[in-house]
Order: structure tokens, then C-alpha cells, then sequence
């Protein structure tokens, strides 16, 4: 698998402001004084290598402040990392610019956590799916514009009636579908989606889930999803990351990683988790025959 | 777990709670007709989305849903005595005291600006007649209880100066104040990362036993109900559709909606391959629910009548503890189930139980069955989501 | 925080310097009366006029004119000295002083006394008679020109032109140390114009914090405390509130110790307001650099007290 996206020993630090307690959380943020002083810093990502190849789909996994939100942002070139290189297609990025940066913005998009909030309230639905295309000088003919984004409606699973509705007149579901269209409307070869379905309904989540997944196999994209739910990222990736206070912790192909984790911090997290009994589970023959050796069913912290 | 069920009184017995509220768009039947009990030393597990109601419960309880535009009726009895229309004061002497209540949002449950102990000790004043001092060491002995690290410390900060784990400690501590006889706790972990949740649940579980407190967990995560409760309810649209101890509602599930639940969430337990079979459709209007089954828009088992008729919430077999409101028989669900869990699509599944499909609802938008074709499946499960209808409110 | 107060202080020095120079700018550079000529008086001779105008260092160029202003003030702290009565600026200043300041502090315990009292109970009460009531009454009072009330008020209550005569009339204010009664009594009727208009504003701001304060998460967990109602609305509510209005009237003071121009003529107060309006008619040069650079100095503190104390009274906000 030829690597799309690479990350190689990407740091990104923050200045930490003066006298601020440190509630142990890595990604603090600024409050720089006009004086140039050295002062102490916190790295949200500390030395951080990864790479996802064409067509792959990773899940990012971690705790509050372990940085994966952060590494997603560099990823997406929205932030520039303290030190390190990023590459696309074997090209250095880490610096890109202008319309070269322009450019790159086609290829890597993102969906939000946040359905509502990532979308304009006064703006329709076919608005916010077409702004792609105004930004990058694409489609100017309002009637074809107007039939792609009625195509990516339907390929998302939305009515394309909903074209003229806005933000607010649909479901959770719905605008996260909206999010989904938007961020395929330019054909990107990577979508990173950053916590897709922890604010929706559980019944929700399964639809949005699916959806990626169709799209991904359709369109061939590469998949960064990022979940504090290992659960959602088994299902969904070949790949898995974990992450912990800015470092990779361990990084295996999902079956190995679930069956046998190597570092006591991926045990942990896999402890945690609360089990159904497994005749609840389904294909529970099979599931039975891969329980995992170290799973209690209740935990005894 | 827990030892064998507690043969004393039931400490909270709901019967038949209603509760509705009057808006501009119409009256929102948040809580429609649901019963339930919990003994003292036990846990409920009340499981549902947004819009079944099950925050709105657990309001009601403690009496925090009175309003000019509020409906509420029904009973609701707390150690045999009658709270839905008791005065205001009697509910207020309870709450706090006899009933506790957590919060899911530790971060905008707690006030930003009073600091963590003084918040616990004024709990403690407003019912028991004790000294300011007095009042601030039991709210140290109480975030000891919670194994706060460096109570003393914590005492004395803001809420915002802890983290999500730590705040939600304290909230449990406030709760724990003044002993409480039952913990009414509204999705208390949701918010925190799954190692801090499963601290949390341990700790409750050892307060619950140490205390022999009865708890209701308001949640909308299985794995945890099955970990900590005793019993389970499920709730959708304001109704209980399915009851039971757990170990029976997870090893032998009745309602479609309880299969969806346990089918559409990804689990460590079921094998990779298995595809999440998403519960098509979204909750509906709580203004304006469906006639008859107020999940058969849903549902892929639906039968005609399932339109028209209400199911009645009722024992599986005879006497037993496991109620379900479902039209479709015992034997049918039964193989129904045993499909859906082999990990059979609900079309191969409703074929196994010898359920006709039906022809697609005349309503507008409201979603029929799944259609038979599986490779568009989940998409075309999605589109048929749109409807006029009006988003039930949260909770 | 020492650092920041510091740090505040010297930009403090910096923004003064440039206030002097902007109000002189202005003075010097914008059309206006002659102040030689006002000096001279009508019938003055054009020589006498040069000569006083010679006299006020008026045909020097204007920035030599202000770097004699400026060494004057950082080397001796002298102000200069008024044009038309040879007493000292700063003396000018210090005589006239406490008379703004009875004003605007006294206003402040009036304005926040009414204004608490009628937020709380018109949030607890929302939708009332009273309600809207004390609503209706505080829009009509942002509405009214605080000259206008004060015309108003003399016209009713003053002891010599009032219909109904209660309080001391215009220009009877004394210094507290000379008659506290007498200070007291004169001080009724301005405090309470110049008070109204703030306290309809901060009636209506407290109104909608609290209403915004008591639909938080907080409040709900309070009630689910079993705290009393009372309790909710002054120790959760209120106190969630009121930061915004401690802050905003830290500013307003400032603005009031600078001179409550309109009050104090009205009611004839010999306060820094009306020295100012003096000062501008009489295009007495020093004396309006004075209170401006007077006034600066007290929004400029007052801005940094309010700073400091935001963070007292909210500990969410970062250390500065």
C-alpha cells in the first residue's frame, strides 16, 4: 500500500502561560506575554510518526488530552507543527503555502465532532455542500452546481429535497450527513473525521458509521477516524493508533492490537471498557472463540 | 454482583407517570405511562436515546418539572409516601437528603464560581442543623469517600481547576451528603473518558453496597447497564417497552427496539465481521407520535396491526419479571432473536420468524422496513428520514 | 500579578502623556475663541491683546509651547495656572475635587442600591405586575436627559423655586466637613437624578443575567440540593450575575470622577465637571488641560482596578 499521508517525528509544542496550574492535560493553550521569553512549554505531540496509505482506514484512539485532536489539525495542514515533516504523496508539505496549500485543501478534509456547529445556521443545507466549490472555482454554472450537490445529498443518504432547509430544520443524523457531503464534495483522497458520532444517538451512530464506510470503499478514500471509543474504531479501521499525552503509545492492525496489546497502557484501556455477557454479543459462537485472554466481565478497579 | 433480590418494601414505586408539557408547537408527551420499582440495595438501569423521556423521569421523581405548563399525573411513591402532589416544601426537604440526584455535566452541574467544598457543605447545612465548620469537615470526609486525591486540597478549588473525572467525584459526593436512601444518577459517566467511567462505576457500585443505597443509572450505553444494575428498563418515546432483571433482558432480549440497541452499537464482544445493522429512521415527534407501536415506523418486524394497536407492556411468560410491549409473539421473537444474534440481517431475520413484510406506510416520510436490497441497505435505511415532524426534546 | 499591575501602571504613564498632547492638539490646532482676546475683553487694543497674548506664551510655536507644559508637570507637578484667576490649576482641581467625588460615589451607592434590589426581584418575579412594572419604569428614566430630571426635580422639591419644597435647592452644597447635614441634604436630588438612569440601566443588565443564571445546569443541581429558593437566587444566581455589573460600574465611576458635567450645572456643584464647562467657555487653556488629564487618570485607573478585580471575582479567567 503506497503511502498517502505521512507524519515523521512531528512536534508541536504550545507555550505554556506563567503560573498556570497544569491539570496534566498536554494540549494546553496560550497566553503569551509581548515579551519574548523563554518559557516552559507543552508539547501536544511529542515526536509523532504515522503514516496511513491509500485507501487505509486508521483510527486514532486515546484520552482526553492525549493530542489526537491536534494531530489531526497538522494533519489536515490546519496548524503547522514546532518541528518535523509531513508528506503527501512523498512530497514535503509541512510548509505548504498558497496555492500550493490551496491545492492540498482538495485532496485531505475533515469532518466535525460537532454537526450543528459545523455548520453556517443561515446558510441552506446546498449552500454549505456547494461552498467547496465557490472557494476553489469550481462548477461556476449555478444549474450544475446545483445537480452535483443534489447528487451528493443522495449519496449520503439525504432527500435532495433538502437543499433549500437549513441547519436547524434537521436531525443530528442528518447534519452529520450534511458534513460528510461537504467533505467529499472536492474528491479528497483522505477524510479525517474527528469524533463522527460521539454527539449523536447510539441508533444514529450505526447509519453514519455504515455511511463512511460505503463512501470509503466507493470512493476509495483513506479514513483517519479519530474516537475515544475503541469500539467504534475496531469496527471501522484496519489500523489502529493509541495515543497518550502526545506520544503514540502502540500502533497495530486492529485483530492484533485487540487480541493481544503489548503495552500495559492499551490493556488498560481495553480493560476499561464495559462488556455485555456474552450471549447478548452477537455471533456469539464465533465471539466466544475470540474472547480475549486478559477481558474481565466486571471491572475491579 | 449483588446478592439474591431484597425481600423488603419497594423504596420508589412509579405508576402509570405521565408528564407532558404545553409549548407553542403542542403538547410534548415527554413521558407517557410508565411504571416501575427499586428496592432499597438495587439498581435500575433506565436505557434510552434523546427524546425517551428517561431524564425527564428522573426529574419528575424529585418533583424539578413543576411548572405553570407541565401535566403531570400518575403516582409516585418514596418510602409509601406520595410526591406528585406533595407541597413544595416536603419535596424540598427530600431532595438533597433522602433523594439525590447526579448530572451528567459535571463541568455546568457544579457552580463555576463557589468553590467544590463549599458547594458539598452547604448541602449538608441546608438539611441538617450543623456548623459551618462541622458542615466542612463532613465535606471532607466525603470526598475522602469518593477517593478524591488530595481532598484537602480539592476542598478549597473551583471546579473548573479539576478534571472531568475529579468533578464528577465531587458531584457524587454532594449527592452522597446527607446519606441518601436512593441515587438517581442521569447518565453520570458519559461525559468522561472510559477509564475514568469504569472508576466512576466501581465507585458507585462500592457506595451502593457500603451504604445499601438503592440507584437508578439513566444511561444510554448497554455494556454499562450491564455491569452495574440489577434491572433493566428500556425506554423509547416516553414508554418502558421492555423490563427485566438484567441478566434476562440481555441473554434473551424481546423487543426489536432492545435488538437494535444491541445490533447498531459496535461491541468488543461480537466478532469484526458482523455488520452494525443501524435502527433506521430517527425517534419520533413527541407531539405527535405514531399511532399504535410508537416504534413500528422502525421496526423491521412490523405487522399491520402493529399501526393501530398500543402494545401493552406485559410478561413474557406468565409471572415472570420480563415485560415487553410487543405485539409479535413469545415464539416468534424468540427466533427472531436467535437470528438477529447469529448475526443475520433483519430481513433474513423476520423471514426466520414468519413475518410477512408489509407494504410501505401511507404516512409521509415515515420510514417503512428495511427494503431487501443489501448492498444499498444502509442507504437506503437512511433516506427516508426525512419527515415534517417535530424533533422530540431532549432527554 | 505584581508584574501586570506594573505593567499596566507604565502604559498608564504612556496613554496620559498622549492625552495631553491630543488635548492640546485640539485646542491649539481646531478653531476657536481667542483666549488673548477673551482675556483682554471687548474694547482691548490689539496691542494689549499681543501683549497678553505675548504674556500666555501664545506666539511661541505650539510644540515648544507644550514641552514647557510637559517639563512643568513631570519636573514640579504643576499644572499651570488658570488664565483668568492666577490660582494654581492643580489648587483649582484639589478645591473642586471632593464635591465630584461626593457626587459620583454617592450616586454609585444609590444607583447599585436600587438597581439590585429591583434586577433580583424582577428576574425571580419574571413576568409579573411587578415585572413589568419596575421594566416599563426603568426604560421611561434611560429615556429622560439627566438635565431634564434634574430641571425637574428642582422645579418640584427645591426649597426656593419648588412647588413643593423638600430638599436644598441648586448651588447649596457645602463640603462634608464643613456641614455634614447641610452636604447631605444638598446632595439628595442630584444623587438621585444622576443615579436614575444608571439604575434603570443596570436593573434591566442584572434582570437579564439573572434570568440567564437561574436556566443554568447549576441552579438545577442547587434545586436538586433542596437548597431554598432565597438561597438559589442570592448565593448561585446572583453571584453569578453580578460580574458584569461590578465591572461596568468601575468604568462608570471612573467616567464620574472625570466630572458629571450636566448634573453639576444644573444643580450648580462646584465639582471638576462644571470647572471643565467654565474652562471650555472661557477658553481658559491650563485649566481644561487639567481636568482632562484629571479625568484620563481616573478612567485609566479605574479600567485597571476593574481588570484586577474580574479575575477576583471570576477565578475562570486566566491570570493576567
Amino acid at each position: 500500500m503506497t503511502a498517502l499521508l505521512t507524519l515523521e517525528h512531528v512536534v508541536k509544542a504550545y507555550p505554556l502561560a506563567r503560573g498556570r496550574r497544569d491539570r496534566g492535560e498536554t494540549a494546553t493553550v496560550v497566553a503569551g506575554a509581548p515579551w519574548g521569553r523563554a518559557r516552559a512549554t507543552t508539547r501536544a505531540l511529542d515526536d509523532v510518526s504515522l503514516a496511513v496509505g491509500e485507501g487505509e482506514a486508521v483510527g486514532l484512539v486515546g484520552e482526553t488530552g492525549c493530542g489526537k485532536s491536534t494531530l489531526a489539525r497538522v494533519a489536515l495542514g490546519l496548524e503547522s507543527p514546532t518541528s518535523g515533516t509531513i508528506r503527501y504523496r512523498d512530497r514535503d508539505v509541512t510548509r505548504a503555502r498558497g496555492p500550493q496549500r490551496k491545492a492540498l485543501a482538495r485532496e485531505r478534509q475533515l469532518v466535525f465532532q460537532d454537526p450543528a456547529g459545523s455548520l453556517n445556521p443561515r446558510r441552506t443545507i446546498g449552500a454549505s455542500v456547494a461552498e467547496p466549490f465557490a472557494i476553489h472555482g469550481l462548477l461556476p454554472d449555478r444549474r450544475a452546481r446545483r445537480r452535483r450537490v443534489e447528487e451528493l445529498l443522495e449519496q449520503v443518504g439525504l432527500d435532495p429535497r433538502h437543499h433549500d432547509r437549513f441547519p436547524h430544520e434537521l436531525s443530528g443524523g442528518q447534519r452529520q450527513r450534511v458534513g460528510i457531503a461537504r467533505a467529499v464534495a472536492l474528491g479528497p483522497r483522505l477524510l479525517v473525521a474527528d469524533e463522527p458520532v460521539s454527539a449523536l444517538d447510539v441508533s444514529i451512530q450505526a447509519q453514519i458509521l455504515n455511511l463512511l464506510e460505503e463512501l470509503r470503499r466507493e470512493l476509495g478514500l483513506a479514513l483517519l477516524l479519530i474516537s475515544h471509543d475503541l469500539a467504534v474504531v475496531r469496527h471501522a479501521c484496519e489500523r489502529i493508533v493509541v495515543m497518550r499525552d502526545g506520544r503514540i503509545v502502540e500502533q497495530a492492525g486492529v485483530d492484533e492490537l485487540f487480541a493481544a496489546p503489548r503495552e500495559p497502557y492499551t490493556r488498560e484501556l481495553l480493560a476499561a471498557i464495559p462488556r455485555l455477557p456474552l450471549a447478548a454479543a452477537r455471533g456469539s459462537a464465533s465471539a466466544a472463540a475470540e474472547a480475549q485472554p486478559s477481558s474481565s466481565s466486571s471491572s475491579s478497579t | 454482583m449483588n446478592a439474591a433480590p431484597d425481600a423488603t418494601a419497594v423504596l420508589l414505586e412509579v405508576r402509570d407517570l405521565r408528564v407532558a408539557f404545553e409549548t407553542g408547537d403542542g403538547l410534548v408527551r415527554a413521558v407517557d405511562g410508565i411504571s416501575f420499582g427499586v428496592r432499597p440495595g438495587r439498581t435500575l438501569g433506565i436505557v434510552g436515546e434523546s427524546g425517551s423521556g428517561k431524564s425527564v423521569a428522573a426529574l419528575t421523581v424529585l418533583g424539578l418539572t413543576r411548572g405553570v405548563r407541565t401535566r403531570i399525573s400518575g403516582s409516585v411513591r418514596f418510602a409509601g409516601e406520595e410526591l406528585l402532589g406533595a407541597p413544595p416544601e416536603r419535596l424540598r426537604a427530600l431532595r438533597g437528603d433522602a433523594l439525590a440526584l447526579v448530572f451528567q455535566d459535571p463541568l455546568s452541574a457544579l457552580h463555576p464560581l463557589l468553590r467544590v467544598g463549599a458547594q458539598i457543605a452547604e448541602t449538608v447545612r441546608a438539611h441538617r442543623d450543623v456548623s459551618r465548620a462541622a458542615a466542612r469537615a463532613r465535606a471532607l470526609e466525603l470526598l475522602e469517600l469518593v477517593a478524591m486525591p488530595q481532598p484537602r486540597e480539592r476542598l478549597d478549588a473551583f471546579p473548573h481547576e479539576l478534571s472531568g473525572g475529579m468533578r464528577q467525584r465531587a458531584m457524587i459526593a454532594m449527592a452522597l451528603a446527607n446519606e441518601p436512601q436512593l441515587l438517581i444518577a442521569d447518565e453520570p459517566t458519559t461525559a468522561l473518558d472510559v477509564t475514568v467511567q469504569a472508576q466512576i462505576l466501581a465507585l458507585l457500585a462500592r457506595l451502593r453496597d457500603e451504604l445499601g443505597m438503592a440507584m437508578v443509572l439513566i444511561t444510554h450505553d448497554l455494556g454499562v447497564v450491564a455491569q452495574t444494575a440489577d434491572d433493566v428498563a428500556v425506554m423509547y418515546a416516553g414508554q418502558i417497552v421492555e423490563q427485566a432483571p438484567v441478566g434476562e433482558l440481555l441473554g434473551a432480549p424481546q423487543h426489536p427496539y432492545t435488538w437494535g440497541l444491541l445490533t447498531s452499537t459496535p461491541r468488543l464482544e461480537t466478532p469484526r465481521d458482523v455488520p452494525l445493522t443501524p435502527i433506521p429512521g430517527r425517534p419520533p415527534s413527541a407531539v405527535h407520535p405514531p399511532p399504535g407501536c410508537r416504534f413500528h415506523p422502525r421496526c423491521a418486524f412490523v405487522r399491520e396491526e402493529h399501526r393501530r394497536v398500543e402494545p401493552p407492556l406485559e410478561a413474557v411468560d406468565g409471572a415472570g419479571a420480563h415485560r415487553v410491549a410487543c405485539l409479535l409473539g413469545a415464539e416468534a421473537r424468540a427466533r427472531a432473536w436467535a437470528a438477529l444474534g447469529a448475526g443475520a440481517t433483519p430481513e433474513a431475520a423476520r423471514a426466520a420468524a414468519g413475518i410477512e413484510p408489509v407494504a410501505a406506510a401511507e404516512e409521509a416520510g415515515r420510514s417503512p422496513a428495511l427494503h431487501g436490497r443489501p448492498e444499498a441497505r444502509s442507504r437506503s435505511s437512511c433516506s427516508h428520514t426525512d419527515d415534517a415532524g417535530l424533533d422530540a426534546p431532549r432527554g | 500579578m505584581l508584574r501586570y499591575v506594573v505593567r499596566r501602571l507604565l502604559w498608564a504613564v504612556v496613554l496620559l502623556a498622549l492625552v495631553s498632547a491630543l488635548t492640546f492638539a485640539i485646542f491649539y490646532l481646531l478653531p476657536s475663541a481667542d483666549p488673548a482676546q477673551l482675556r483682554a475683553g471687548r474694547d482691548a487694543s490689539p496691542a494689549t491683546i499681543a501683549t497678553i497674548r505675548h504674556q500666555l506664551g501664545l506666539d511661541r510655536p505650539v510644540p515648544a509651547q507644550y514641552w514647557t507644559y510637559l517639563k512643568a508637570l513631570v519636573l514640579h507637578g504643576d499644572l499651570g495656572y488658570s488664565w483668568f484667576s492666577q490660582a494654581s490649576v492643580g489648587s483649582l482641581i484639589v478645591d473642586r475635587l471632593p464635591a465630584t467625588i461626593s457626587l459620583a460615589l454617592g450616586a454609585l451607592v444609590v444607583w447599585m442600591g436600587l438597581a439590585i434590589p429591583v434586577g433580583v426581584i424582577s428576574a425571580a418575579r419574571r413576568r409579573s405586575w411587578i415585572d413589568r412594572l419596575t421594566m416599563g419604569g426603568s426604560l421611561l428614566l434611560v429615556s429622560a436627559p439627566v438635565y431634564w430630571l434634574g430641571l425637574v426635580a428642582l422645579y418640584l422639591f427645591a426649597s426656593d423655586i419648588g412647588r413643593f419644597p423638600l430638599l436644598p435647592g441648586a448651588d447649596s452644597y457645602v463640603p462634608l466637613t464643613q456641614d455634614p447635614a447641610k452636604w447631605f441634604t444638598s446632595l439628595i436630588m442630584p444623587w438621585l437624578v444622576l443615579a436614575a438612569t444608571f439604575a434603570a440601566v443596570y436593573a434591566r443588565l442584572l434582570r437579564g443575567q439573572l434570568i440567564e443564571a437561574l436556566s443554568e445546569d447549576y441552579v438545577l443541581t442547587a434545586r436538586a440540593k433542596g437548597l431554598s429558593e432565597r438561597r438559589i437566587v442570592l448565593r448561585h444566581g446572583l453571584r453569578a450575575a453580578i460580574t458584569p455589573l461590578v465591572t461596568l460600574a468601575g468604568l462608570d465611576v471612573g467616567i464620574l470622577l472625570g466630572g458629571a458635567v450636566l448634573t453639576e450645572t444644573v444643580f450648580e456643584i462646584p465639582g471638576i465637571g462644571s470647572l471643565n464647562y467654565e474652562a471650555i467657555r472661557d477658553g481658559n487653556y491650563p485649566v481644561i488641560q487639567g481636568t482632562v488629564l484629571v479625568a484620563a487618570a481616573f478612567v485609566i485607573v479605574a479600567n485597571l482596578v476593574v481588570d484586577v478585580a474580574y479575575r477576583r471575582l471570576d477565578p475562570r479567567v486566566r491570570e493576567p
